[in-house]
């Protein structure tokens, strides 16, 4: 296929490098410096994809991020698929695959095309709501239909085979945008030496100055900008980053660039190259040099592929040397557009007309369109597009002087391109993330950026201040303002010299009128993406919505991947026109994070694949590795979860570990338990005051188990702690918990008792712990030790020792979560798996056997042990969890939690209280978070007397054992309750102590 | 993203070093035995929630661990001070709070 509206020459592309690309499955060629958009309408693809609702043809329209329509899936292998690629902002390289993503089964012959036709009458907004919802059983088959029809591309079904990056920046003037104004500002800042940030979207830099007609400084502006970017790299101060769209403007001056690395190279990143780069910039000032959009005027058809913006034309002749048609009309309110027509005629199509809204312009442009012998139809307007799949001509009408009616009689012309300028709306996107509210200005027509909020300053067409005079002169001023308010001395200079042009007022016009009334009439598009027309916006504030961000919501207006960068300002027009207020009480438009999209990649940056989040592994992870051993995730740690041996089931492997624990002696890892070093002498005190029990009287050498609990008195965390010393302990916490138990001490002692002489320091990562437990635990640890006294005198139960264990210092604490005789051996955790080894060695005529979390649980639960955010959950106090021993409502402080738990609610009658549970049948294993009910049989809603916390079978006890909650358990023991079951099984069971294997607790004291 | 000056560092690091802990200025009542359910429920479960300046409680926990406060702004987020643990704020604005 040859490309037959491209240029013989001109535009910034190669055309000595033409470069082969395919869209649709056809072979297509471009050249070097095209974007997927500008190669397309080379081509002379007319139509990109389908609309969203009614499945009309749509073209492109734009040539940059404002572009509605042209969403491409591009990518040649299912890894590198990438879904909603804006085609006018992807540079094409050689191979590039692309296809339309809506549009089934192709956009140009497209299935749901009769629903635009035939049913747009009885699609008002809100219809996919009204109509599909109902009846909701049939919702799955309309949305797959839908969704198949009107989808927006899809994600790769493989891993992202590409690397994406993200790297933190800190500067002193962030500089968003490369057009005359952001130019200007950075050419005036760079003598400072401050660090500089110049982003910009595009691929080239210099923004509309790569497509102005203008001199500056007695140079072409294309050229001038050309030598502004070459000046700016000569400093080592200064970072230049092109295809870099600053996409968020957050808190303290806090900004994320989406830099596209090799987007524009190739179909995935080679060499090792970054994909894309997310630069997180904290940037002392920021310079908001944003430009603005072109937009596009509201009337009938208007959606026709060959509708384009005024500025688009421009751009697609005079940077990429493609004439998308060969006869045009243009329809302006302003000034500004008459260049399109004028570029147009210099690429040698013909200019049907220029149709301006205006009753009399007189601006110079009037005058040079005249001298070029283009006909100028003044006071009129195109109220309506005709065509099929391309524009074939056009309905040209006088109009009112204030746009409101036609007036005239309705005149057809031919052409085959419509380009339309409604004004220009500024990109006031970034300032708008910051939280400012921007402001209407008549004498702009659009919103400009209001009262800022963070350190921001703005320069040109953000402001509304249009002419290239303007832009260089405010980005200058800007600039130097910037650099002096961020602490640097610089010079004065004045702005780059460019002839100021005598331009007459536009036109405040919208939408179009049309002889028929707006719902009557052809549609009227506004938001092209979302297929929002100005009869739906008419339609929304009849119905009642007044407000515009309820019109927005109710039409899905701005809601699309462009955020109606084309769209909003017409449809507030209009809805505005409709309530018959004017715009700015209408409501205001807020944009929010991001400008255009970003992708997961880049947002997530190395933090993927096994950096998604930080592993903690103990000093023995290895040995449990090539043990075989399965791994539960406990906060970050990796802990062993079970040992399987060939050919076991899971209760296979929990009953060898727990019978072997019991019957000889098991190890454990337990070097995950949080361990926080506790000094001072104010320590002893503290810990009565953060535990429920009494600290006073613990002696060195001696260990007592504490349960903390929140001020509202409910149990947040437990473990065994150690007087080392007269003013020294060691607390130990949940695995889960460490950190939160850490930050609770500190809080107390910083905010609430700093007169407290007390200092916490986490040392869980320093010991590695191995707990063996087990009637001959005491035979291993005597085969590894000669210098500690284990006789049940010498070494008693809840007691603990240094010394040396396996040749290593060692802490060794005979403390016990299985209610065996045990005991947890603390070294050095770089000694730690050594000691381990050797205690396996010494353990290995005992049959030691390593357990895991499971057998744990299990082991503590024939105890009647809780674990702490199983068996309680953040509403349960200690007496609760008949724990009532363990609180000490005598001390002389008021610790944490002792207020809480007497409250009212904390000592009525009928709290759910930890039991023990019985089954009736001796197998039956009740699922945990099952509920308890007096009468299975009553109809629902049952009364739920509470859950089940912990179950599991003890092969110990050849039955099945249960910890819950019943409501008033504790004066129920003996009865039974009923566990009703989603499958229709109910499992009778009685109410018991928890405590069910060796109840007098002699074991773990022999 | 926030950027918070902490008073013990004595220099502007990111949020993310940083967690907040609810709202500043709440002691724990000095003799809690004697607090009626009311007042145990005020100090424990209510706060004031303001539109405008609000004293809050943050730690530099991926830092120097010290716990000290900031007055913000909770409309236009933007922190007026950070001041230690017993200093007292020098903006107030009583008539903001909501
Ligand atoms: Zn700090």
């Amino acid at each position: 296929m040859t490309q037959k509206n491209r240029l013989a020459s001109g535009g910034r592309i190669d055309h000595q490098r033409p470069l082969n690309f395919t869209y649709n499955g056809k072979a297509l060629t471009g050249f070097h410096g095209d974007t997927v958009a500008s190669a397309l309408l080379a081509n002379g693809v007319d139509i990109v994809g389908r609309s969203f609702k009614y499945s009309r043809p749509r073209g492109i329209m734009a040539a940059g991020a404002e572009e509605p329509n042209a969403l491409l899936q591009l990518g040649a292998t299912e890894a590198t698929q990438t879904p909603n690629v804006r085609a006018t902002q992807q540079d094409l390289f050689e191979g590039l695959v692309a296809s339309s993503t809506n549009g089934w089964p192709s956009p140009e012959n497209d299935a749901m095309g009769f629903v635009g036709k035939v049913g747009a009458r009885f699609m008002p907004p809100g219809f996919y709501y009204k109509t599909f919802m109902f009846p909701q059983s049939m919702w799955g088959t309309y949305e797959k239909f839908i969704r198949k029809a009107a989808g927006f591309g899809r994600s790769s079904l493989e891993s992202d085979v590409d690397v994406y990056d993200n790297i933190n920046q800190h500067a002193d003037v962030l500089i968003v945008g490369a057009g005359p104004a952001g130019l200007s500002a950075a050419l005036a800042a760079a003598k400072s030496g401050a660090r500089i940030i110049l982003a910009d979207e595009q691929s080239e830099m210099g923004g509309s100055l790569l497509d102005s007609p203008a001199l500056i400084d007695g140079q072409p502006a294309d050229e001038w900008a050309v030598s502004a970017i070459e000046e700016l790299s000569s400093f080592d101060n200064v970072m230049l980053l092109s295809r870099s769209t600053v996409n968020g403007y957050h808190d303290h001056n806090f900004l994320t660039i989406h830099e596209r690395c090799t987007d524009h190279v190739s179909d995935c990143a080679v060499n090792g190259q970054i994909r894309q780069r997310m630069h997180r910039v904290r940037a002392k000032w920021v310079v908001l040099a944003t430009g603005s959009h072109e937009r596009p005027l509201v009337f009938g058809n208007n959606d026709i592929p060959g509708v384009m913006l005024a500025s688009a034309v421009s751009t697609y002749i005079r940077r990429y040397a493609v004439a998308p048609g060969n006869k045009l009309v243009l329809m302006t309110t302003n000034d500004n557009a008459y260049q399109a027509a004028f570029d147009w005629a210099d690429a040698g199509h013909e200019v049907v007309a220029i149709v301006d809204t205006r009753a009399n312009p007189s601006g110079a442009c009037v005058e040079a369109a005249k001298s070029r012998g283009l006909k100028v139809i003044i006071g009129s307007a195109v109220i309506e597009a005709k065509g099929d799949k391309r524009v074939n001509g056009v309905l040209i009408a006088g109009i009112d002087e204030v746009g409101e009616k036609v007036t005239g009689s309705v005149e057809p012309y031919d052409c085959d391109i419509l380009a339309s300028s409604g004004g220009w709306s500024p990109a006031i996107h970034l300032s708008c993330h910051t939280g400012s509210r921007p402001v209407w200005s008549d004498e702009v027509i659009g919103f400009v950026p209001g009262e800022t909020v963070q350190k921001q300053l703005s320069a040109g067409a953000i402001n509304g201040s249009f002419s290239l005079e303007s832009c260089l002169k405010e980005g200058t001023e800007q600039g130097l303002i910037a650099i002096r308010n961020a602490g640097f001395d610089i010079e004065d200079r004045s702005a780059p010299k460019t002839a100021p042009v005598n331009e007459d007022r536009a036109m405040a016009l919208f939408h179009i009128p049309h002889t028929k009334s707006t719902s009557r009439g052809p549609k009227q598009f506004v938001d092209f993406q979302n297929d929002v027309t100005a009869s739906a916006i008419e339609l929304a504030t009849r119905e009642g919505f007044e407000s515009i961000e309820h019109v927005k919501r109710y039409t899905a207006m701005g809601f699309g991947t462009d955020q109606g960068k084309t769209g909003n300002i017409n449809g507030m027009a209009i809805a505005a026109k409709s309530l018959n207020k004017s715009i700015p009480e209408t409501g205001t438009t807020i944009f929010r994070p991001n400008y255009t999209p970003v992708t997961f990649g880049a947002i997530t940056g190395r933090n993927v694949g096994e950096l998604f989040d930080p592993e903690r592994y103990t000093a023995i992870h290895r040995w449990h590795v090539e043990q075989g051993a399965l791994f539960e995730d406990v906060g970050q740690w990796k802990r062993p979860w079970y040992y399987p041996k060939a050919g076991e089931s899971i209760q296979d492997t929990l009953n060898r570990e727990c019978t072997a624990t019991r019957e000889s002696v098991g190890i454990l890892d337990a070097s995950t338990l949080g361990k926080i070093d506790i000094q001072g002498k104010d320590a002893r005190e503290f810990l009565g005051r953060v535990y429920t029990n009494a600290w006073a009287k613990l002696a060195i050498g001696k260990c007592r188990y504490g349960l903390m609990c929140g001020e509202d008195g409910m149990v947040f965390d437990d473990g065994v702690t150690a007087c080392l010393g007269e003013n020294h302990f060691l607390m130990t916490t949940t695995t889960g918990g460490a950190a939160r138990v850490l930050s609770w001490l500190e809080i107390y002692h910083q905010t609430e008792w700093p007169e407290m002489e007390v200092y916490f320091n986490s040392v869980t990562d320093h010991w590695s712990t191995a707990t063996i437990s087990g009637p001959n635990a005491r035979k291993v640890l005597a085969k590894l030790t000669d210098d500690i006294e284990l006789d049940a005198e010498s070494f008693k139960f809840m007691d603990w020792h240094t010394g040396t264990v396996a040749g290593v210092p060692a802490r060794v604490f005979r403390i016990s979560f299985t209610g065996e005789l045990s005991y947890e051996i603390n070294v050095s955790a770089n000694y730690g798996l050594a000691v381990w080894e050797k205690i396996m060695e010494a353990g290995s005529e005992f049959n030691i056997t390593p357990y895991g979390t499971e057998s744990m649980h299990v082991l503590r639960a024939e105890k009647g042990f809780i674990i702490v955010g199983q068996d309680t959950d953040g509403s349960v106090h200690p007496h609760d969890i008949n724990h009532g021993w363990a609180v000490v409502d005598s001390k002389p402080f008021s610790f944490i939690g002792k207020r809480g738990m007497k409250r009212a609610d904390c000592v009525r009658p009928n709290r759910k209280q930890l039991v023990g549970l019985k089954t009736k049948v001796p197998d039956a294993v009740i699922p945990e978070g099952a509920q308890a009910v007096n009468d299975f049989e009553q109809p629902v809603p049952m009364d739920m007397l509470g859950h089940v916390t912990s179950s599991y079978y003890s092969a110990n006890l050849g039955r099945s054992i249960a910890m819950g909650m019943i409501k008033s358990g504790l004066s129920r023991i003996g009865e039974t309750v009923y566990y009703p079951l989603a499958d229709g099984r109910v499992i009778e069971a009685e109410i018991c102590s928890p405590v069910f294997y060796d109840p007098k607790g002699e074991r773990q004291r022999v | 993203m926030f950027y918070i000056y902490c008073p013990y560092c004595e220099e502007h690091r990111e949020e993310e070093e940083f967690h907040a802990s609810g709202e500043a200025h709440i002691p724990r009542p000095s003799d809690p035995d004697n607090c009626t359910d009311a007042e145990w429920g005020e100090y424990l479960f209510f706060r004031t929630n303001p539109r405008g300046l609000h004293h809050e409680l943050w730690v530099h926990g991926i830092g120097c661990r010290k716990f000290f406060n900031i007055t913000r702004d909770t409309v236009s987020y933007e922190i007026k001070e950070t001041y230690k643990i017993g200093a007292k704020p020098q903006f107030t604005h009583a008539e903001e709070k909501v």
